[in-house]
């Protein structure tokens, strides 16, 4: 079965952004570009948070809006990415409704998570699961 | 072994002109070699752009920000440290705040930020990495809470999640010389006035925003260090009672030994504690948990208060307060105010004024005592009569604090030290090198520690743990065993704020952690260094204040810290001269053979 990450339970984020912070150095880098996850506030600090990640779609709109087969539907939902192949046009970042995909300003290619689940062993609150996908 | 030049971009210093509208970037490896960044690298900068006797409130006083080599690689790398001449106290001004402030400005690609000048009209700065934008700022200026102003320029910039937002209030504007910086709505950069430094260059705020990553020596021992510092911070008990109930857990126990500075500090007890303490805020008012960027232990404690509309039925807001133990101090027990509800009203008010909360509520506490004792009277006041517990007068007194309609305000709106001088009741004016005292009246470490620490902050030394020590042993120290002891602590802490850790992971950040953290991201610093920077970073602050005029044995000591009872037991003005002399001598500014 397909696994992705869930958000669970957002009133529950305090906006660490350890998650973040866990998808860079998974690439045994620090700081934040390159993350596939992102926590901003929902409106300032008092109003808590949102997590934009990708929520794997069955039928993925970005894959769909694709020019080049950058993005393939994944089996079970979600997408695989093929950066060679990615001209950096940006309609999979507009097309998607979640936000979830972002740019990567460094290398011109768009960025989405690819359900590995390393970010949800450093949320402390279980904000974010990496559990099967059930439909 | 040397650091590089850009090395990891923390060498990078952005300077910023506000009277020229201009700005430009210098690589200056040299100030961070030897100073590691943060307290360090801002007091070299300090040195180098704050002329001798410059105006604090005059476009030569220099605004620094400066972050450390762990900010954006570790857990609890979350502090950014601002450097300026004191507007309160005439000499250093340093604060620190979290939020979001010192991850962004790694993120956008620098070490270190330093403001000069003064705008002719009202603006904030937009820095977005290598791009600064001088924005028009008119609108904003005089808008009643500083919490609008933080939703305005949320929406004036972009880059949410990546991008921290410093602004004042209205008592920034109007110069009050303890007006704070806020941050992402509750840090603040609140002590020594550096709201009234951005007021007096018509600087309404500063966004700094960026994403970036950061390359490691090391990638396995960069995971591996990282993981030991993370699960530290989240599973041991080194962190739990941040983690819990927040700073406020200390409230109950400081009470119970009677080390809770109360109505002015006629007494380090006070009765209705409990109604202010962690535990009952945690389980009637508790709202929501926040954290500062690349902090997984969510200190930042918010009550949600439901509040009625007086005249309107079934017409209720309901807002976000954050409360820490100092507040709770300060506008709670300091004031008599004993209703939850009250205190926490209290303390919105002095944040959408933007005003240092422990200095207000000092101010308020000495007001209070002095309009008792008939120095200052109903005419002063403009016929508020100040009682404790009573927030109704002290919420409308913090407004005209800001207002200074008469000489009464404008005397409050310059501090405690300031006003007695005017009015008398210096006695009981409780300011340790001109900034009202912290939460703790523990015995004489804490207020030597308030005297002699660079900032006259309570986390310069930690005064208050010697204190509670001694007091659980029955063991007292010799006023030289307590100047060695502070000495000691205040050293390490340049190393710590340097790095710009959270002081609350100081448990965490050991010498040997810390070391490791920097190896594997590929920094050059080891133990034998931070012994040596350490005490060079504080004999270079104590030089700057003795620069602007302060003398460490020239100090004012209030008298009403003899007269209440302390849980380490009574002391005298021999012990404290005594051990500020241990403390100058050991810091290199006597020599030691003049003891």
């Amino acid at each position: 079965m397909a696994k992705r990450l869930s958000v669970v339970d957002v009133q529950r984020c305090v906006g660490c952004q350890s998650c973040m912070f866990a998808c860079v150095r998974r690439f045994g880098k620090g700081g934040l570009e390159g993350s596939c996850i992102h926590v901003r506030s929902a409106g300032g600090f008092h109003q808590g948070f949102v997590v934009h990640v990708c929520r794997a779609c069955d039928n993925p709109i970005c894959s769909r809006v694709c020019p080049t087969d950058a993005l393939t539907p994944r089996e079970g939902g979600g997408v695989h990415l093929k950066p060679e192949r990615c001209i950096g046009c940006g309609n999979c970042i507009e097309a998607c409704p979640f936000g979830a995909i972002t740019k990567d300003d460094e290398r011109d290619k768009v960025i989405v998570c690819n359900y590995c689940g390393y970010c949800a062993s450093y949320c402390p609150y279980d904000v974010i699961k990496h559990e099967e996908i059930i439909r | 072994m040397n650091l590089q030049t850009c090395q990891n971009d923390l060498t990078r210093i952005l300077y910023i002109d506000l009277t020229k509208r201009s700005f430009r970037v210098e690589d200056r490896p040299d100030i961070f070699q030897d100073s590691i960044g943060g307290s360090g690298a801002a007091i070299r900068l300090l040195e180098e752009n704050c002329p001798v006797g410059a105006d604090p409130l005059g476009p030569e006083n220099p605004i620094i920000f400066a972050v450390g080599p762990l900010v954006g690689l570790y857990p609890l790398a979350s502090k950014t440290i601002a450097m300026f001449k004191s507007p309160h106290t005439g000499n250093l001004g340093e604060s620190h705040a979290g939020g979001r402030s010192a991850v962004s400005i790694r993120m956008a690609g620098y070490g270190a930020i330093v403001i000069t000048g003064k705008s002719e009209i009202p603006i904030f700065l937009d820095i977005d990495e290598g791009k600064v934008s001088f924005k028009d700022a008119t609108s904003l200026w005089g808008m009643s809470s500083s919490f609008s102003v933080g939703s305005v320029l949320r929406g004036m910039t972009d880059e949410s999640g990546f991008r921290t937002i410093m602004r004042i209030g209205r008592a920034g504007e109007k110069q009050v010389s303890y007006a704070c910086v806020v941050t992402e709505t509750f840090r603040h950069f609140g002590r020594l006035g550096l709201g009234a430094v951005f007021g007096s260059k018509l600087l309404k705020g500063v966004v700094v925003s960026g994403k970036r990553s950061i390359p490691v020596a090391d990638k396995k021992a960069y995971r591996n260090v990282y993981d030991e510092i993370f699960h530290a911070s989240t599973s041991s008990s080194v962190m739990q009672k941040y983690h819990e109930l927040g700073t406020a857990v200390n409230v109950w126990p400081l009470n119970n030994i009677g080390g809770l500075p109360t109505r002015n500090l006629q007494s380090g007890k006070f009765e209705m504690a409990s109604n202010l303490s962690g535990e009952h805020l945690a389980a009637h008012y508790l709202g929501r948990r926040v954290a500062c960027a690349h902090c997984p232990v969510a200190c930042i404690h918010l009550a949600a208060l439901r509040i009625p509309y007086p005249h309107d039925p079934y017409f209720y807001k309901t807002i976000m307060i954050g409360y820490d133990h100092e507040l709770i101090y300060a506008v709670g027990s300091m004031l008599g105010i004993g209703d939850t509800e009250k205190m926490l009203m209290v303390i919105d008010e002095v944040e959408i004024q933007g005003m240092d909360m422990m200095t207000t509520g000092v101010v308020l506490a000495w007001a209070t005592e002095a309009f008792q004792r008939g120095l200052i009277t109903t005419q002063d006041t403009g016929d508020l009569r100040p009682d404790w517990g009573n927030a109704e007068v002290y919420i409308e007194m913090i407004r005209r604090i800001v207002q200074q309609p008469n000489d009464f305000y404008r005397a409050l709106a310059h501090g405690v030290e300031h006003a007695a001088s005017v009015y008398g009741g210096l006695d009981y004016a409780l300011s340790f090198g001109k900034n009202e005292m912290p939460g703790y009246h523990t015995g004489p470490a804490c207020h030597l520690g308030y005297l002699t620490g660079a900032r006259h902050s309570h986390l310069d030394s930690a005064g208050y743990s010697l204190d509670q020590k001694a007091a659980a042993t029955g063991k007292t120290l010799t006023p030289n065993e307590v100047a060695e002891a502070l000495v000691k602590e205040e050293t390490w802490r340049q190393i710590l704020t340097s790095l710009t850790i959270c002081l609350f992971a100081r448990g965490i950040y050991t010498p040997d952690v810390s070391r490791r953290a920097l190896e594997a991201a590929g920094f050059p610093w080891n133990e034998a260094d931070f012994d040596r920077i350490g005490k060079d970073i504080l004999l270079r602050k104590q030089l700057f204040k003795a620069r602007e005029g302060f003398n460490l044995l020239s100090l004012r000591l209030p008298k009403r810290i003899f007269e209440t009872a302390a849980p380490a037991g009574s002391f005298d003005e021999a012990f404290m001269r005594q051990a500020i002399y241990k403390y100058a001598a050991l810091i290199g500014l006597l020599p030691v053979d003049e003891e």
